[in-house]
């Protein structure tokens, strides 16, 4: 084989062994990794899997949170206003956590409509809302908007 | 006053970025060397205002000038001064201006140390980078002044910085980091000069390696710093999270490290030219799609500033400008450069190409990962997110599958090798590594299996490093010849891959043998974990500067004997009111003793406490700084000096005969 072909060749097959090394690793990584977000009202009109790792978010109902006495467990709701879901929790909180305040847990629904978190985040600075609850609750007021108006 | 002098200086270097751009351009377009030879001086230009616009900003800082709103909203009468200093970065505004200011110092820096290159190329080079830089000072200017005042209406004192940002690894981070970003901004104003001008040689390699490894060393550095201030100051002992932003960091690094080892291809063989171009252009390309990924506040992090859709829009499009442009101007050109120099299947050329596909697979993968949930929610499929486990699904593999090649890379000989000298080059580490991999977790309580294959892969690397260090010093006549003889980047190298092979040792014995609980604990109480006893002793109110804390002490014995007292706080910040986690680590070479504060449980003044015994953790930032020093140590290497004392030599000689005449 004329030396050029060969080292084309080479090249050639390094980068599709490779790639398809890499492509095959991403299909099987994604398949059980990634995980869908959903607000409280999907959440309670049944759209959300149960038994699968989800994300539920919203902003964290005053006075729902609730500590156990005497281990790390936490209760707390979250709510887009139409619907609340209750989350527990057992571990340390983020800083910025806070009634009144957005949060989003990462976790499993269970047949009860109760998100166990394996993770809870909060806002990382005074002025920043995750997104995805300020998409949440733009949302919930348009829904109650049109409620209203139809109302009329 | 001070503010609209800095602001007056932002648009004289704006000024002067565009007729850095225009001037040299146009000269080498038109060979006009009058017009080249003003690009020097416009890049000194141009550091200077920068410079001018940067002191004023961080002036107003210093002095608690709170109409100015960027100082407003991120600086208080009552923080300590040196942080006053570091929140001139801690905000989006100010962030942008310390990377135009580095950009400008890369600039000029192009400017003084490359006076062996013809003047035509520099030209070329200072413009692209003077287009860079027009780029981001009208980013400055136009959507993020962070000049401008609230007036009226001036606050009698600022809203803080963001405690978080309260650390001294918070000083030196952002700065560190941008110089690797932006760093890489000089290899792509070389690659897009080289296709400009149709000459891409070994000379264009050996001109714009030095930059890129210097660029690298610093994004290396920039990286490590940050996942070592997220393991002490986020308060929950993780060190990397996979986080869009990390990766928008990472991503450039990866590419980088592929451009490294091409650019070695490029110089020392004359291979893979248009392949070197193309990842100088991929590097500095994710570089700015990382400044979007930050700055626009797409994607939900830990490191987004408060959103502005005008911002993400106008670095949205001028990404799209520098991709697409240089693109463009590669499918003109790059096929134009194509080399008739072959290598066999057994070569160094070939280990240095499976280095290139495996960084450039890895970039891929986090960049697909990471730009994922912004495909999904653009097509409306929903809001997604995709975790850490699939980075490290994806990442750990490829990079195993790298080692195996990594350790033969420099025992190997370019253009033609054999299987049979390899395997007596490397037989004796191999067993030796085997030997030390599996028998080296017997030390610890449970044999891991993992981490004996880490340490299998590490020691391949190390092991048949110091084969080849041996070798080189044995055949010189004395072992300081020896030392003398060999180049400084050959040190580099080493450096570089023994690095590596701590890196991978932390991490693996970090993620492997890690111990975690989350307690609830009181005072008086005492836990142990891992062979370490931890009594919570007391907690006391203690005052610092600008925040109130309650300060939990803990003692942490061995077998009776005291090993570490360790105080953790929980601080109130008094202007912001925000809660603060401050851990407290007891560290070592072998191990970490972590112990952070919750929040307060129940009524008997018990507390919510995480601890963390973290075995080796410090390896992978050791490592991390080895691999810095490596990339700084090839730049002092003889043959970079020798190009520029040549150089120097023949312009006095041309300056002497200009004397004369």
């Amino acid at each position: 084989m004329h030396p050029v072909r060969k080292q084309r060749l080479i090249i050639v097959l390094l980068v599709v062994l490779f790639s398809s090394a890499a492509v095959g690793l991403m299909a099987y990584a994604l398949r059980g990794n990634i995980n869908l977000f959903f607000p409280p009202v999907e959440v309670l009109s049944g759209k959300a899997p149960v038994g699968q790792s989800i994300r539920v978010g919203g902003m964290v109902v005053e006075g729902s949170v609730q500590r156990s006495p005497d281990s790390l467990e936490v209760r707390f709701e979250v709510t887009d206003n139409q619907a609340t879901v209750p989350i527990v929790y057992a571990g340390i909180l983020p800083d910025l956590f806070d009634e009144g305040q957005g949060a989003v847990a990462a976790g499993v629904l269970d047949e009860q409509g109760v998100l166990h978190a394996t993770e809870v985040l909060a806002k990382h600075d005074e002025n920043y809302m995750p997104p995805e609850v300020a998409d949440a609750l733009e949302a919930s007021k348009a829904a109650a908007a049109q409620a209203e108006e139809a109302k009329q | 006053m001070i503010a609209e002098f800095g602001h007056f200086s932002l648009i004289i270097a704006l000024c002067l970025a565009v007729l850095l751009t225009v001037i040299p351009l146009w000269g080498a377009w038109r060979h006009n060397s009058a017009a080249m030879a003003l690009a020097p001086g416009l890049s000194m230009g141009l550091l200077v205002f920068s410079g001018i616009s940067f002191a004023c900003l961080a002036t107003a800082f210093l002095q608690d000038d709170f109409s100015v709103e960027v100082v407003a909203n991120n600086s208080n009468s009552l923080l300590p001064m040196w942080y006053k200093f570091s929140a001139v970065w801690g905000n989006h505004e100010g962030s942008l201006l310390l990377w135009i200011l580095i950009l400008a110092f890369w600039t000029a820096a192009v400017a003084t140390f490359s006076v062996q290159l013809p003047l035509l190329v520099l030209a070329r080079v200072l413009s692209v980078m003077g287009f860079v830089a027009v780029g981001f000072l009208s980013f400055s200017l136009f959507t993020s002044n962070p000049f401008a005042r609230l007036l009226p209406g001036t606050p009698a004192d600022g809203r803080d910085l963001n405690p978080l940002l309260q650390d001294p690894g918070l000083i030196i981070h952002p700065p560190l980091l941008y110089m690797g970003y932006v760093g890489f901004s000089v290899a792509f104003a070389f690659a897009i000069a080289a296709l400009l001008g149709g000459r891409l040689d070994a000379s264009w390699a050996r001109w714009s390696r030095p930059w890129t490894n210097v660029a690298w060393a610093f994004l290396t550095l920039g990286i490590m710093l940050g996942s070592w201030w997220a393991y002490y100051e986020l308060g929950w002992g993780g060190w990397w999270f996979w986080d869009p932003v990390e990766n928008a960091s990472f991503m450039p690094w990866l590419a980088g490290t592929a451009l490294l080892h091409s650019l070695a291809v490029t110089e020392k063989r004359g291979l893979f030219k248009s392949w070197t171009v193309l990842l100088a252009i991929f590097a500095f390309s994710l570089s700015l799609l990382g400044t979007f990924l930050v700055r626009s506040g797409v994607l939900t992090s830990v490191h987004a500033f408060a959103t502005d859709p005008e911002r993400g829009l106008f670095i949205l499009v001028f990404l799209g400008l520098v991709v697409g442009g240089s693109l463009v101007l590669y499918a003109l050109r790059a096929p134009a450069v194509n080399s008739r120099v072959t290598f066999s299947w057994l070569s160094r050329e070939t280990l240095l190409l499976v280095n290139n596909v495996v960084f450039l697979v890895a970039t891929l993968t986090v960049l697909f990962g990471t730009l994922f949930p912004l495909l999904m929610d653009a097509l409306g499929q929903g809001k997604y997110s995709v975790g850490p486990p699939y980075f490290n699904a994806v990442f750990v593999p490829l990079m195993a599958l790298l080692i195996p090649f990594m350790g033969i890379g420099p025992v190997s000989r370019w253009k033609r090798d054999s299987a049979t000298r390899w395997k007596a080059e490397l037989l004796l580490p191999g067993l030796a590594a085997l030997a030390c991999g599996l028998t080296l977790p017997l030390l610890h309580a449970d044999y891991n299996l993992w981490v004996a294959l880490a340490l299998v892969l590490a020691g391949w690397l190390f092991m048949g490093m110091l084969r080849d260090v041996w070798q080189r010093l044995r055949s010189a006549p004395s072992l300081w010849r020896g030392l003398r003889r060999t180049p400084a980047s050959y040190w580099g190298m080493v450096m570089g891959h023994l690095g590596f092979a701590a890196c991978v040792i932390g991490v693996v014995a970090t993620s492997q043998y890690s111990i975690e609980r989350d307690l609830k604990m009181e005072p008086g109480q005492s836990e142990s974990l891992a062979g370490y006893r931890f009594e919570f002793i007391e907690v006391q109110g203690v005052q610092g500067p600008n925040y109130v804390a309650d300060e939990a002490r803990f003692v942490v014995s061995r077998e009776g004997v005291e090993v570490a007292r360790l105080a953790p706080q929980k601080r109130r910040y008094l202007a912001s009111g925000s809660i603060m986690t401050e851990a407290a680590i007891d560290d070592g070479l072998f191990r970490d003793l972590y112990v952070a504060m919750g929040e307060p449980v129940g009524e008997q003044g018990a507390w919510a406490i995480r601890l963390h015994y973290k075995p080796m953790v410090r390896w992978m930032w050791l490592g991390a700084i080895f691999m810095a020093l490596g990339g700084f140590a090839t730049v002092v290497d003889k043959r970079y000096r020798r190009q520029r004392s040549l150089a120097r030599e023949t312009l006095n000689t041309g300056a002497a005969r200009g004397a004369q005449a």
